[in-house]
């Protein structure tokens, strides 16, 4: 049985992280869009469509494979994690079913209308129609986050006789104070990665001195938005998000840092490699008691260390949880870094000149995906032992009725179908990139979305 | 208040079958009906904007049965668990013969997202027809409300059955002929000139298809599962739903005949609403029975949420749904009318 369980957490870890490359875009884009429409109405300038048109095309191949990527992800709760789905249906199905009912109607009806409408619309009407698209994709990761945190701290439910979950108080579970926490911290990255690339594809332009007008739009944009979240990313939101964690889940920070024993004034962990079997950290790199002040704002408190806990109740991996998290942490800083020296260099208005720094832009762009993968991992991990924390353990929620010569064989075929999804991906995102935002006529009749 | 949620969830499914039911069906048939690139993209046009919100209604119904019946999603999700992540499969290569197709003007490329996209229209209607017919034929469940159904057996319907056998591949058979005739009607309402002739022409070669393969599922139905029966036999009132179902079916065929393709498309509507308010109402309260023992039967009853979760989510579901039904009015509207065969635009 052990075997199955590993199919069946690796079959869902790879098609959630590879799910999320697609939303975190799209999630990212479509407020900049909305930004973008903005700029066009109010300074009157039509460049500004222009750009916006050029984003909807990336936007709508993204949102594609976000869809065919997504439809599995609700299907999974039923096929692989049965036991979990029955238990717990009666809290989590309620946001899973808020998500179809509320936003993915919203999006798919207005995306079309935003990608064919603009001739039809007026101005103020497809910027509407960009506003919902925004919303509706925004509203979906708050619905998703709503679950996702309910399972990170179970709130406003009641326990039926045969051990499942049933809601207590929706609101309650709503407003959980950890979802609220995680969607400002999940978000703000997702605009991480949306700047990111906006300014990469920028850098890109004008480096090969082609389409420079544009060029300047997407650096700009990317990069103002790109200096407010890689901040908000880290203050307030990821230090909120951290103490919170730190309060409820003890034992996932403790393994986050690598503190094995509970200590005053504990370090901070910059680098090392974690060493579970003599639970000690080999060639550490360390900055004495910053651990203790980053979470209770004083160097003197006592951080718990992982002797703290029962072995069983430990994440089940520790070395990738702490690999996870100081990538996340690590890249993170390094975002800040970046985009204020560009910021700083856009004030001066030097940013368009300075190859170096465009050099920089266009290369950073794979590493917010990067980040972004690593916070989930590390929020699902530190979640071990724990599907339902403190509630439900991971080995009694998943398919028991389906084998894991079962579950290799659907995780191989995602394996697949999700290869060549990726290549052909990429194939069209480099074609839309290649040809840059030159002006065309606006398809007046579509034949589909993802090929306006 | 289970009763209440059955009956959403029935709606939904007959809403995804029937928006989603005709662009599938045109996935099916655009090999036939569009011979050349041409006729192809306006094909594509006609589903272009809408077979996505179509599909939503799938998923949207995927989390409303997780929401309202979460022992029948664990169970059947992870008991069908091959079939139902061939379906997976089956949709990413839909989209991805849809969306794609029209990025290069390249017959290789074409090709090989026309052939994905009716390889899988045409599989996804027989894997849903084969699911329907699993659920009203039944499973072997075991007491703890799982199962683990294999793709095939023996193919006869004993009492522990694969997900394939004569019957299941009977309704199969049924969702096959019934949506690629939805599909052809729908192609044309939505297009003029030889596309719509040739659309007319295999609904008209599919109609009396249709007739015989429904009458042969009826009949297998009744001897598979006599006690689909019991409910019509308590309650008359259901009886009013074969009365629709030949009623549509008339209908197809009358308006096709008078070339009224907008009312026979919406015949086509009522046929396939009715056949699946048959199944749910044969069914009623059961979501799955069980062949082993009618007692593992999954039920309504011992299927679903707490009734507080599922009074407010009443409240929430009809607010949400409420919206969703405005888009789709204003979707619809939007790109009411038939599609040109207009060359210009594609603007890719």
């Amino acid at each position: 049985m052990e075997d199955a369980l590993f199919i069946h957490r690796l079959h869902f870890g790879f098609t959630i992280t590879f799910h999320y490359l697609f939303p975190q875009l799209t999630m990212g884009l479509a407020p900049l869009i909305v930004v973008l429409k903005t700029l066009a109405i109010r300074r009157n300038d039509e460049r500004y469509n222009h750009a916006a048109r050029f984003w909807a095309k990336v936007f709508a191949i993204n949102f594609v494979l976000g869809v065919v990527t997504g439809i599995p992800m609700e299907f999974q709760f039923g096929t692989n994690w049965a036991q979990f789905s029955k238990l717990t249906g009666g809290v989590i199905g309620q946001p899973l079913m808020m998500e179809g009912v509320y936003s993915f109607f919203l999006e798919s009806a207005f995306l079309g209308l935003f990608l064919f409408g603009e001739q039809r619309l007026s101005k103020w009407a497809h910027w509407g129609t960009a506003f919902m698209v925004f919303l509706g994709s925004w509203l979906s990761g708050y619905f998703i986050i709503v679950a996702n945190a309910w399972m990170q701290h179970p709130v406003g439910y009641t326990r039926g006789a045969d051990g499942s979950f049933q809601v207590a108080s929706f609101l309650q579970v709503a407003m959980n104070p950890w979802a609220i926490l995680q969607y400002s911290h999940t978000m703000s990255g997702a605009v991480v990665t949306g700047s990111f690339f906006m300014a990469a594809v920028g850098a890109f332009y004008l480096l090969e001195r082609k389409h420079e007008e544009q060029a300047r739009i997407f650096v700009r944009v990317g990069v103002i938005a790109g200096v407010i979240f890689s901040i908000l990313q880290v203050f307030p939101t990821g230090d909120l998000h951290g103490r919170y964690l730190a309060k409820h889940q003890p034992a996932a920070i403790a393994a986050m840092e690598g503190l094995w024993h509970s200590e005053r004034g504990a370090p901070l962990v910059i680098m090392g490699q974690p060493d579970v079997e003599k639970q000690r950290i080999d060639n550490p790199l360390v900055v004495n008691k910053l651990l203790s002040f980053l979470i209770y704002g004083t160097t003197v408190a006592k951080v718990e260390g992982l002797d703290r806990f029962p072995k069983e109740d430990w994440p089940t991996n520790i070395p990738l949880l702490y690999y996870s998290y100081h990538i996340m942490a690590g890249l993170g800083t390094m975002f800040i870094a970046i985009m204020v020296a560009a910021a700083f260099l856009l004030w001066r208005r030097r940013l368009y000149a300075s190859r170096w720094m465009l050099w920089i832009l266009m290369l950073s762009l794979p590493f917010p995906y990067i980040a972004n993968t690593a916070g989930w991992m590390t929020a699902e991990l530190g979640r071990q032992p724990w599907l339902v924390y403190g509630l439900l353990r991971t080995q009694h929620g998943f398919s028991t009725n389906v084998s894991a010569g079962n579950g290799l064989f659907t995780l191989l075929g995602f394996m697949g179908v999700y290869a060549l999804l990726a290549i052909i991906f990429l194939f069209l995102i480099s074609r839309v990139i290649a040809r840059g935002p030159v002006p065309e006529e606006i398809s007046p009749s579509p034949i589909s979305v993802s090929t306006v | 208040m289970e009763t209440i949620w059955f009956v959403l969830v029935a709606l939904m499914i007959t809403a995804y079958v029937v928006l989603d039911g005709f662009d599938l069906g045109a996935g099916i048939l655009h090999l036939v009906i569009a011979r050349t690139d041409q006729e192809r993209r306006t094909v594509f046009r006609t589903i272009g904007p809408v077979w996505d919100g179509n599909e939503v209604f799938l998923i949207a119904g995927g989390g409303t049965l997780f929401f309202a019946f979460p022992a029948f999603y664990a169970s059947s999700f992870s008991g069908f668990y091959l079939p139902l992540c061939i379906v997976l499969w089956l949709l990413i290569g839909r989209a991805a013969g849809i969306e794609f197709r029209h990025h290069l003007d390249n017959t290789v490329w074409t090709g090989i997202f026309d052939a994905c996209f009716c390889f899988s229209s045409a599989l996804l209607a027989i894997f849903f027809g084969t699911a329907l017919g699993n659920v009203i034929r039944g499973v072997a469940i075991d007491k703890g409300g799982f199962f683990f159904a294999p793709l095939w057996t023996n193919w006869r319907v004993g009492s522990d059955p694969g997900i394939l056998d004569w019957y299941t591949v009977i309704a199969g058979l049924v969702a096959l002929v019934a949506l690629a005739m939805h599909g052809a009607l729908y192609i044309a309402v939505k297009t003029d000139g030889v596309l719509n002739q040739r659309a007319r022409r295999s609904a008209a070669i599919l109609w009396p298809v249709l007739i015989v393969i429904t009458i042969v599922s009826l009949i297998g139905t009744a001897s598979v599962r006599p006690q689909v029966l019991d409910n019509f036999r308590n309650h008359p009132i259901g009886l009013l739903i074969p009365i629709l179902v030949v009623s549509a079916l008339t209908g197809i065929f009358a308006f096709s005949r008078k070339g009224e393709d907008r009312k026979a498309f919406l015949s086509s509507c009522v046929y396939l609403a009715s056949m699946l308010a048959g199944a749910a109402f044969g069914l009623y309260p059961n979501l799955l029975p069980a062949r082993n023992d009618p007692a593992n039967s999954l039920t309504i009853y011992n299927s679903a949420s707490g009734h507080h979760g599922l009074t407010y989510g009443l409240i929430w579901w009809g607010i949400g749904m409420a919206f969703a039904v405005t888009y789709f009015v204003i979707v619809y509207r939007m790109f009411r009318g038939k599609v040109t065969a207009d060359a210009s635009g594609y603007g890719h």
